[in-house]
């Protein structure tokens, strides 16, 4: 169903982050932009269609007044908003916001760290873009950081903070099938399984709970009203998002999920793990019967390697890109 | 004892590419725990005769337990991320990985698709899909790519306990297929003749002794050669790579020369012939036929 094409070269090896692999489609420029974490640098790779031309770039983790950082960055994503693309990198310090082509930084937000270290970890994790003009990013307290995105400029400001979550917030998502009818627009998953369920406006509204079976939800994805969720068992479960009806549950991987991804035009869902293992899976709705069916359609082993990001490329499904620990390239795969 | 700085670096990168090993491949998160316990059991072993050293090394052991016993899966693959990170790009080869197939020869670790799932996971490869009541409708099978298998019992989170989990061992003593495979234990063979054994091991000490010439040896040896680690291997192969004058020794080598002194031999055979009766025997070691039984009458006659 797919075959593998050539890899892109990155210049750093990937790190062991959940969901470690963004990747925007610039179709008027006929480029596709990837972005790689390793350690406190994200790696941005820009690549013409015609597979001539690449272009390579790193940003740090860092405030804007000082020079160096050991920063740890948690992930990195690009945010699409009707208006503008943002690329908005999170780390230990606090999180920056800058031009898509990563070329200027737009914004910087620092995390309210203790005076006294203490024993818990601080760090921003979880991106997505909501709506028209939101971007929410989630926190390793659990709260979840709500960004009013004006349509240019860079006067971006903390419209709120959602307090739900107690846990480290591991991934958000909105929805993506474009679907102006869906109640639900923002999921967010923490480090004990815990799901919200949200929909935004100038006061976010908390729709639904589902409660976790203290096991890490590690990525999750919204299309369509359905919440698809990712654990460290291995599992996937695929939840109505307003109601919380467990639809399927698949035990589809032998070690942590680290990625999942949604083609929004065809339903295709990727998952990726690691235990090496990639699966390419169809998800079908009948709203009639309120009913998902799920059917699995490939598999691709990267040999040796623990995958941390796996991303469709298009929105069709046509092709996706994987990273994996360790490795320092993008790994392509398009459909035959 | 000490190594040069060359050597130092070696010692240094073989413990790191134990430690990513051990970390990369540790099933579960909350592994790490029971990879730090097998660990701390292997030290607790090592200074068991220190009654002073032993305390020291429980009271840790109880430190550990009751700090990390509590933190949640997530956060222990939190722990284990930001450990990797510090492990990442060290890609350099051990010949013991290499040889227990355990590592590339680019120095990548095998990650195996096959074999036991970790505790708490289920085995790949069935899809459940449920109605709006939560009964379950359909069950369906996809295929895995891999041949994995229910997991094994969990080991102890206890300050004692079987840890079950091979990772953290001591990789020079245990010679075991990779970890997430279940090794069963090797039949403990049964000695047929324990009297010939016996008596052999009476001669050789009464070679060492001196009380004996080595003519019932089948090839005399000038001196006797002990090695504390089962490292003949390595050894052999660091001989083949340095004679050629390929490369510098990748271990600093300390040769003890341990040779039979003579006349201490000679002396101690007196004295042990003075504890004798008759005292004959001992004076004249090549005259008996039962040579091998030397030293067994010289120890009747005490």
């Amino acid at each position: 169903m797919y075959h593998r094409e050539k890899s892109i070269q990155i210049k750093n090896s990937a790190s062991s982050l959940y969901n470690n692999l963004s990747v925007q489609r610039i179709a008027p420029r006929r480029l596709t932009y990837f972005t790689v974490v390793h350690a406190n640098v994200v790696n941005m790779v820009s690549a013409s269609w015609d597979g001539l031309n690449y272009s390579h770039r790193q940003l740090q983790s860092k405030e804007p007044n000082v020079a160096t950082s050991t920063s740890l960055i948690m992930q990195a994503a690009f945010c699409v908003l009707p208006s503008r693309d943002l690329l908005v990198v999170t780390s230990q310090k606090g999180i920056q916001m800058y031009e898509s082509d990563g070329s200027i930084m737009v914004y910087w937000h620092a995390l309210d760290t203790p005076e006294t270290p203490t024993a818990q970890a601080v760090f921003a994790r979880g991106i997505s873009a909501v709506w028209q003009n939101y971007i929410c990013v989630g926190v390793s307290s659990g709260s979840i950081l709500v960004f009013d995105i004006p349509t240019k400029g860079s006067n971006i400001t903390l419209s709120e903070v959602l307090e739900e979550h107690k846990d480290p917030i591991t991934d958000l998502a909105s929805e993506c099938s474009g679907s102006q009818e869906c109640i639900a627009d923002l999921v967010s998953a923490d480090d004990v399984g815990n799901i919200c369920v949200w929909k935004s406006g100038e006061e976010f509204q908390l729709l639904n709970k589902i409660s976790g079976f203290d096991m890490t939800c590690s990525s999750v994805k919204l299309w369509k009203g359905t919440v698809v969720a990712g654990y460290g068992t291995g599992q996937i479960r695929i939840y109505e998002a307003v109601t919380g009806i467990l639809h399927a549950e698949i035990n589809a991987h032998a070690r942590w999920i680290y990625s999942l991804d949604i083609a929004p035009f065809s339903g295709l869902l990727l998952s990726a793990a690691e235990d090496s293992l990639v699966r390419v899976w169809h998800l079908t709705l009948t709203p009639e019967t309120n009913s998902v069916e799920v059917a699995h359609l490939h598999n691709e082993c990267v040999t040796d390697t623990q995958i941390c990001g796996a991303k469709f490329c298009d929105g069709d499904g046509y092709a996706f890109a994987v990273t994996g620990y360790d490795l320092s390239e993008i790994i392509r795969y398009t459909q035959t | 004892m000490r190594l040069n700085p060359a050597s130092m670096d070696r010692l240094y990168e073989l413990m790191i590419m134990a430690f990513k090993y051990q970390v990369f491949l540790c099933p579960r998160p909350k592994d790490l725990l029971l990879i730090s316990y097998n660990h701390i059991d292997t030290i607790r072993e090592l200074v068991k005769e220190t009654p002073v050293a032993l305390n020291q090394v429980e009271e840790a052991h109880r430190k550990i337990i009751e700090v990390y016993t509590s933190l949640s899966e997530g956060e222990f693959q939190l722990l284990r991320q930001t450990l990797l990170i510090f492990l990442q790009d060290s890609h350099i080869r051990v010949s013991l990985f290499m040889k227990n197939k355990v590592q590339n020869p680019n120095g990548r670790f095998v990650l195996s698709t096959s074999g036991p799932v970790p505790h708490g996971i289920e085995v790949p490869g069935l899809i459940r899909m449920f109605d709006d009541k939560g009964k379950e409708v359909t069950r369906s099978e996809f295929p895995t790519g891999g041949s994995y298998t229910s997991p094994i019992r969990e080991g102890s989170f206890e300050l004692h306990g079987d840890r079950v989990i091979r990772l953290g061992l001591n990789m020079y003593t245990v010679n075991h297929p990779e970890e997430t495979h279940t090794s069963k234990a090797a039949p403990v063979k049964a000695d047929d003749t324990p009297n010939l054994l016996a008596k052999e091991e009476l001669n050789q000490l009464a070679r060492l002794m001196g009380s004996m010439k080595s003519e019932s040896t089948p090839k005399s040896e000038p001196g006797f050669r002990i090695n504390l680690f089962t490292t003949d291997e390595e050894e052999e192969e660091e001989e083949a790579r340095t004679a050629g004058g390929a490369g510098e020794p990748l271990f600093g080598v300390i040769n003890i020369q341990a040779m039979q002194d003579e006349q201490f031999a000679t002396q101690l055979a007196q004295i042990a012939g003075q504890f004798a009766d008759e005292g004959e025997q001992s004076d004249n070691p090549g005259s008996s036929s039962n040579k091998g039984d030397d030293l067994l009458d010289m120890m009747d006659q005490l």
